[in-house]
């Protein structure tokens, strides 16, 4: 029972970062339609230049929020400069752009700070936050700070003049254009505030998976398939399944016999595509009705 | 999706991610012409292996290898609409099952193809059907998680026995049959050549019958095909299997060309390769796939050469041009430049 709910708690402090990539992923996808396959790549560079700026004697929180802020700009960059121009491209032609993006960044970072693993610092200590060990400080901390940055997304969408703004230009983009919200860039300014969520989420899990270039790989699917799971059209379900899948994926490594620990992301994902069959637009997705 | 529906009945008939520009028939070039450009073509293609350095002899089978695997990528989604990311998945278990069969069971390794083809035929139909619920992005991660679970599965200690483990499988290499003056990188050259033909061929007559234009319709407007009496769940599921089926014949010729599979070979970035290879070469183009092959294969060595630190950031500037430069992809580009020459006649 203990080693259960230790997992369980486990399992959401990983779930607290994937709930992260997963709002990053469904802000960008309420923008374009398309998931980001470089939004992990985006985290992982960003947590780099984190490190960089430590490196550089920067305290911890110094550097988290300056590197906050440069993911912001940055990721208002890419759109403008690399999205702006394919706004009327296929789909399929955005797909491939993000798998461009990943290349890009990918091999940028190991070229930059090549492909040794390092250590990151954590703020939280490492120790057990209470005495009997249940959960380390550092996954409170993880839980913690993601529920904060959550809860002023929330407030910030839900009571402010811009955030309300970028939501009309992601659910009816003309109409939005036609009572003055410059659509363009209010997409831009979701595509810097889904890199700051990056940010975030990369430094928070940098300390468990050590930073190197490829660390978001994995993070990434899971993020995609809590947001997948939540529904894409969702943030708040998007969040919840990032919890979810977290605390599935830790239990079905604990506890499922034999394959468990090999094949934790195929169950993972498998268990995604049995969702998505049955509900195909996420749990909490609104479903899609279409005039003809 | 939040989003409105789309006011006007126009716009949501390109709903499906799919570029419809390119997937406009070939009649740009008159017959005559078409006909001499086919024969300079297999002229040059019968010549290339007695010309060419053997290794290099190699690498022209592979891209052909990857191009049967992007026609049938193509068949699902250029011309059905269906997006997959997983079909690095198909090509494995076309491989492993050439592999098997040849090592285990001391079967020849043509009758492997058809066999491979079959296999996979079955898996991609029975794919097909949780495939039938989702649509775009989420079919594309259904598959993503297909090709992301395949290596995996063929590491797990239950299967060893068969797939060798991570070791993978050693392939014989084929000599040439008949006592035909080949050496046996320029016989799996022309086997390749004959399959790939012989696959473009049927794919070709596929999309110009009536099930091919029910495939179109359906990726068009899943709706209006409906409501003119088309099976979408036999067409789409049947299609998935087809697409399998020609992935998996590649994958097998793979296997026997490149004498060894190994889980490691069959990773997403395989699928993604197939992906892109798809959209550079054109959506929707038969021909495409062929310059998509020739992408997949050349242009990550390009790359390297080029810078062996920053060889992915090339690739990917490579990638980001391409885009730029022909947004409907080279089969694309090749049919602008052609309608471009024919106006110019005029």
């Amino acid at each position: 029972m203990e080693l259960f709910l230790h997992q369980v708690i486990a399992g959401l402090a990983t779930g607290a970062i994937y709930a992260c990539m997963a709002l990053a992923i469904v802000m960008i996808y309420q923008a374009i339609d398309t998931l980001n396959f470089a939004q992990g790549e985006m985290a992982m560079f960003s947590t780099f230049v984190g490190w960089q700026m430590m490196q550089w004697g920067l305290p911890y929180w110094g550097a988290f929020l300056a590197t906050i802020a440069v993911s912001f700009v940055a990721g208002v960059a890419i759109e403008r400069v690399v999205f702006n121009p394919l706004r009327d491209a296929p789909v399929l032609s955005h797909l491939v752009v993000f798998i461009a993006l990943f290349a890009i960044l990918n091999s940028a970072a190991g070229f930059i700070w090549d492909f040794t693993i390092k250590p990151f610092p954590t703020p939280f200590g490492t120790h057990p936050l209470f005495g009997n060990g249940l959960i380390s400080a550092h996954d409170a901390g993880m839980i913690a700070v993601s529920l904060i940055m959550l809860a002023l997304l929330y407030v910030f969408f839900r009571y402010t003049r811009i955030g309300l703004a970028m939501r009309a230009a992601a659910s009816n983009p003309d109409s939005a254009r036609l009572v003055g919200i410059r659509v363009g860039w209010m997409i831009a300014l979701g595509w810097g505030m889904a890199a700051s969520l990056g940010a975030v989420a990369g430094m928070l899990i940098a300390p468990v998976v050590f930073l190197e270039p490829n660390m978001m790989l994995s993070i990434l699917l899971y993020g995609f398939a809590g947001a997948v799971l939540g529904g894409l059209s969702n943030p708040a379900g998007a969040v919840l399944g990032g919890f979810v899948v977290g605390v599935i994926e830790n239990l079905a490594g604990t506890f499922i016999p034999y394959v468990g620990r090999e094949l934790k992301l195929p169950i993972a994902l498998a268990l995604i595509v049995a969702v998505l069959s049955i509900s195909p637009r996420g749990l909490f997705g609104t479903r899609l009705v279409t005039r003809v | 999706m939040q989003k409105e529906a789309t006011p006007t009945p126009e716009l949501q008939a390109v709903a499906p991610a799919v570029d419809l520009d390119s997937v406009a028939h070939d009649a740009v070039l008159p017959i005559a012409w078409r006909r001499v450009a086919i024969a300079v073509a297999l002229t040059v293609a019968l010549a290339l292996p007695f010309v060419l350095k053997s290794f290099l002899v190699f690498q022209l089978t592979m891209a052909m290898v990857y191009a049967m695997a992007i026609l049938g990528l193509n068949l699902l989604t250029g011309f059905n609409g269906q997006l997959s990311l997983g079909h690095s998945a198909f090509f494995a278990v076309g491989a492993y099952t050439a592999a098997i069969m040849i090592e285990n069971f001391g079967i020849d390794y043509y009758w492997t193809l058809p066999a491979a083809g079959l296999i996979c035929f079955a898996f991609g139909f029975l794919f097909g059907f949780p495939a039938l619920r989702l649509e775009g992005v989420y079919l594309a991660l259904a598959t993503f998680a297909l090709a992301i679970a395949m290596p995996p599965l063929l590491k797990a200690t239950p299967l060893e026995p068969w797939t060798g483990g991570v070791q993978g499988i050693l392939v014989t290499k084929p000599d040439a049959p008949f006592d035909l003056p080949l050496t046996s990188d320029q016989w799996l050259y022309f086997l390749s050549l004959g399959v790939g033909l012989l696959l473009a061929v049927a794919a070709a007559n596929l999309v110009n019958s009536r099930s091919g234009r029910a495939m179109m319709a359906i990726r068009d407007n899943p709706i209006a095909a409906r409501a003119m009496g088309i099976d979408i769940s036999f067409y789409k599921t049947i299609t998935f299997g087809v697409s399998a089926f020609y992935t998996g014949v590649a994958g097998a010729l793979s296997a026997v060309v490149v004498n060894f599979v190994a889980p490691d070979s069959f990773t997403f970035v395989l699928a993604v390769g197939l992906f892109v290879g798809l959209v550079v070469g054109g959506v929707g183009s038969i021909t495409g796939a062929l310059f998509g092959g020739l992408f997949v294969l050349f242009v990550p060595n390009f790359a390297e050469q080029i810078s062996k630190g920053l060889a992915g950031a090339v690739y990917g500037i490579i990638l980001l041009l391409l885009i730029y430069a022909m947004p409907s992809g080279a089969a694309g580009l090749v049919r602008l430049i052609a309608h471009k020459l024919a106006a110019r006649r005029r």
